[in-house]
């Protein structure tokens, strides 16, 4: 009885890693093509943005609020850090450090009007998502950006081990670190919880929201910037939508929109779900557009089974 | 059939929530027109019993038969149709609909038709004006009326349905003694009318003033049953916590020392006028007075919580203004709000998580939270406030009110407080438990705590605190010494201004 309770409860915890193990099995038997060294590795660094974004979503998320600027703001990195190179002749190196700069400071925006203005997160990041679409689109002109060879597509070259999965790995380690070792991370989650009585318990609650949209800004800058170095072309229009699957992903590992609940692995690991329905699909050969209609039922069967794991632990 | 037939008959119920189990066999008879206590600790078992006449829960074995017909409870439907209504502590009302919207929620017009406001705003007046307080006005949002009009307008929704069994889960906790007479007037009447009235209540004094019956529960169990004035209040309590409650205020013997605390002229707009007081060392100051008489507003300006007009704060001889509760918590001031589930805990966090929320200085090794010393120290706090709970992964929502009340006190315990205030402090919490949270203020006081205690209960007040402020409107009204301390000179205080 209480071993059977137990191993119920276990198959609930971890729902997020046994769908994402099946699924990854029933990918290796569909298609011959899937389980190699080649696909794998381009699922990683196609997907070493997106994740980056869905950790970023995901802090946010903790406290309760939504980050809809995500794919803007990666629009930004994107094209700031080519128009840097190219125009103005700034090492790629110190290019994307300016952009990073710029992107948390749209960031900082959002969080200044959450935080301080009490603007709805939604609200907030929508005016902000405008903003940083727009800013992309002026620099450029909208059109794309060509980057000289051995600069940015450093960061994807294998010589150097594929810098750019080593950097998501760095950042995911860094943010389970953040969400169970300190009180940062334990404070962010409490925000999302009941804010009132965490202010009432002598805690600036207001620097974690600013925080929060500052760090989710960061990590889509730099989503921005994986993206131009893998093309090897500044865009203003890349990351569109992104925000929604960076949502997805995070619901997927269990989050709760209404704050205070989800986990960062599990959360890379929605993320990684949603990119192997993705490449499966493109394998199989499924067309782009019915490839939408896969993917939100996906989500839905995603999502219904946290309502019912949630139900069940109840 | 029967001449004197019951109401309601549930017989052996029993339910079962993972390995515990919850209710043991638990039956309990209540008749047309009883009023019915239901006693018990906190964790007794009285919330499961009553969810599972609301149809929240199902039960796992028992019967359960409303005149004597048996029916099957299976969701909050079914237990409406039969003409059951809950009254919980938290209200099922939206806060933002008005008071007549409120009441005919589920029937705003007939079938495909507009609202008739005129019509409904009437006959919510009517309904209103029935049960004696026809001075709630139909047309005012809900979330502006006071606590005790919000719970009227509770019941008043409730008997549209054409209530047979009501059933008040501790209703009296959040009202004050005036707006408790009123409802107690409101109950006897609903009684002549032959409604059936299950009270919950944790004051004796109102299960003898009220109730014709009782069922006491502990651990899931029925210990006893049967007439209220076949009983002594003594008796009553010994079933309830299976022991003799010798002392309810236990003695402190605190020496008092500096003051720690000293407030002058403070005013808030609207709220507090002109208000001085100072708490030494090692003394518990109470703070009495009727709901909204300004004393959570005091004390949440004091601690930074809201804003103050004006006013000179001191604490330990130095002259503070907070402008945000972290300042007032570095300087050693703690303030334990109220309202518990809204405003104090993260009731879906883990127990662990909210004890050291304000301490997690307490745990850390250099940058990082050392789980095995937080776990640790967790432990030592909890058993020492001698807190029941399963594993301090649990949410909080999973405790008992007056063991999630104790995680409540442990945060603030943890975080080294010179001077405390504690607004109402043993709200929805039982018999027991208050005597485990007195006697935790009073070793608080031993250590030199200067404490404040904000509290409607007057009983506690005069049991607990050395001297007590008595506020009506914003104002001070009086002051009186420990010997001086009785409820006929508050309560006169209490309505003055």
């Amino acid at each position: 009885m209480k071993k059977d309770h137990r191993m119920k409860h276990f198959l609930l915890d971890n729902n997020t890693y046994i769908i994402f193990l099946a699924l990854f099995l029933i990918c290796c038997i569909i298609s011959d093509k899937f389980f190699s060294y080649l696909n794998l590795r381009n699922i990683l660094l196609q997907q070493a943005g997106p994740i980056l974004v869905s950790v970023g979503m995901l802090m946010v998320i903790l406290t309760g609020g939504i980050d809809l600027s995500v794919g803007s703001v990666m629009a930004v990195g994107s094209s700031m850090t080519a128009v840097l190179m190219t125009r103005m002749g700034v090492p790629w190196v110190a290019a994307i450090g300016f952009s990073l700069a710029a992107g948390i400071a749209l960031g900082t925006l959002t969080g200044i009007l959450v935080a301080y203005l009490k603007f709805q997160g939604f609200v907030a990041s929508l005016a902000i998502m405008t903003i940083a679409r727009g800013i992309a689109y002026t620099i450029t002109n909208a059109t794309p950006i060509n980057l000289e060879n051995g600069t940015l597509n450093l960061l994807t070259a294998k010589e150097y081990g594929y810098p750019i999965i080593l950097i998501m790995i760095v950042i995911i380690v860094i943010f389970v670190v953040i969400e169970t070792c300190t009180a940062y991370g334990r404070l962010v989650i409490a925000c999302g919880s009941n804010i009132e009585a965490v202010k009432l318990s002598g805690i600036r609650t207001r620097r974690y929201l600013l925080s929060v949209y500052m760090i989710s800004a960061a990590l889509s800058t730099l989503a921005g910037v994986f993206v131009a170095a893998r093309s090897n072309v500044g865009n203003s229009t890349i990351g569109e939508g992104q925000e929604l699957d960076a949502i997805a992903a995070c619901v997927i590992g269990g989050a709760s929109l209404a704050g205070g609940k989800g986990s960062v692995t599990k959360t890379v690991i929605g993320a990684l779900t949603l990119a192997l329905i993705g490449n499966i699909m493109n394998l199989l050969a499924v067309p782009a557009y019915p490839q939408r209609i896969i993917k939100g039922c996906i989500i839905i069967a995603a999502v219904l089974l946290q309502v019912l794991t949630d139900k069940n632990k109840e | 059939m029967e001449k004197k037939q019951y109401r309601l008959e549930m017989k052996n119920i029993s339910k079962q929530f993972g390995g515990i189990r919850a209710l043991d066999h638990v039956s309990v008879e209540v008749k047309p027109g009883e009023i019915h206590a239901l006693i018990g600790e906190n964790g007794a078992g009285k919330s499961t019993l009553i969810k599972i006449l609301s149809g929240a829960y199902t039960k796992d074995e028992g019967t359960i038969q409303i005149d004597g017909e048996r029916v099957n409870i299976a969701s909050p439907l079914d237990a409406k149709n039969l003409g059951i209504a809950v009254i919980y502590q938290e209200f099922m009302l939206a806060p933002d609909l008005s008071v007549a919207e409120n009441i005919f929620i589920d029937r705003l017009s007939d079938k495909g038709k507009l609202i008739n406001w005129k019509k409904l705003n009437s006959e919510a007046k009517e309904r209103l004006e029935s049960l004696g307080f026809g001075n709630i006005s139909p047309q005012k949002k809900v979330g502006n009326l006071s606590v005790a009009h919000q719970q009227i307008v509770e019941i008043c929704k409730c008997l549209t349905h054409n209530a047979r069994i009501l059933i008040l889960d501790e209703p009296t906790a959040v009202l004050t003694v005036a707006e408790i007479g009123k409802l107690f007037g409101l109950i006897r009447l609903l009684k002549q009318e032959g409604v059936s009235i299950i009270f919950v209540s944790h004051h004796m004094n109102e299960i003898f003033e009220l109730c014709d019956s009782f069922t006491v529960m502990k651990d899931g169990c029925l210990v006893g049953c049967g007439k209220v004035d076949e009983v002594s209040q003594g008796e009553l309590v010994q079933m309830m916590i299976g022991r003799e409650l010798t002392q309810m205020y236990p003695q402190r013997g605190a020496k008092l020392g500096e003051v720690v605390l000293k407030v002058e002229g403070l005013n808030v707009k609207g709220r507090v006028k002109n208000v001085s007081f100072e708490v030494r060392s090692g003394e518990v100051l109470g703070f009495s007075g009727l709901v909204g008489s300004g004393r959570t507003e005091l004390m949440r300006a004091v601690f930074g919580a809201d804003k103050k007009d004006s006013g000179k704060v001191t604490l330990l001889g130095e002259e503070v203004d907070f402008k945000e509760p972290k300042h007032a918590v570095e300087k050693g001031l703690g303030y334990l709000s109220e309202n518990r589930k809204s405003l104090g805990l993260l009731v879906n966090q883990s127990i662990r998580i909210n004890t050291t929320m304000s301490s997690l200085e307490k745990v850390k090794k250099g940058c990082f939270i050392n789980h095995k010393k937080e776990k640790e120290y967790v432990k030592g706090l909890l058993s020492q406030m001698s807190t029941k709970y399963g594993s301090m992964e649990d949410d909080v929502s999973s405790l008992s009110g007056g063991n999630q009340q104790k995680i409540s006190f442990a945060k603030w315990m943890s975080a080294d407080c010179k001077c405390i205030v504690f607004d109402e402090p043993t709200r929805g919490v039982d018999v027991g438990a208050k005597v485990e949270i007195y006697e935790i203020i009073n070793s608080l006081a031993k250590q030199g705590v200067a404490v404040i205690i904000i509290s409607s209960e007057m009983t506690e007040i005069i049991g607990m605190c050395d001297r007590a402020l008595i506020m009506a409107q914003g104002r001070i009204t009086g002051e009186l010494d420990k010997d001086f301390l009785n409820e006929d000179t508050i309560i006169k205080l209490a309505m003055e201004g």
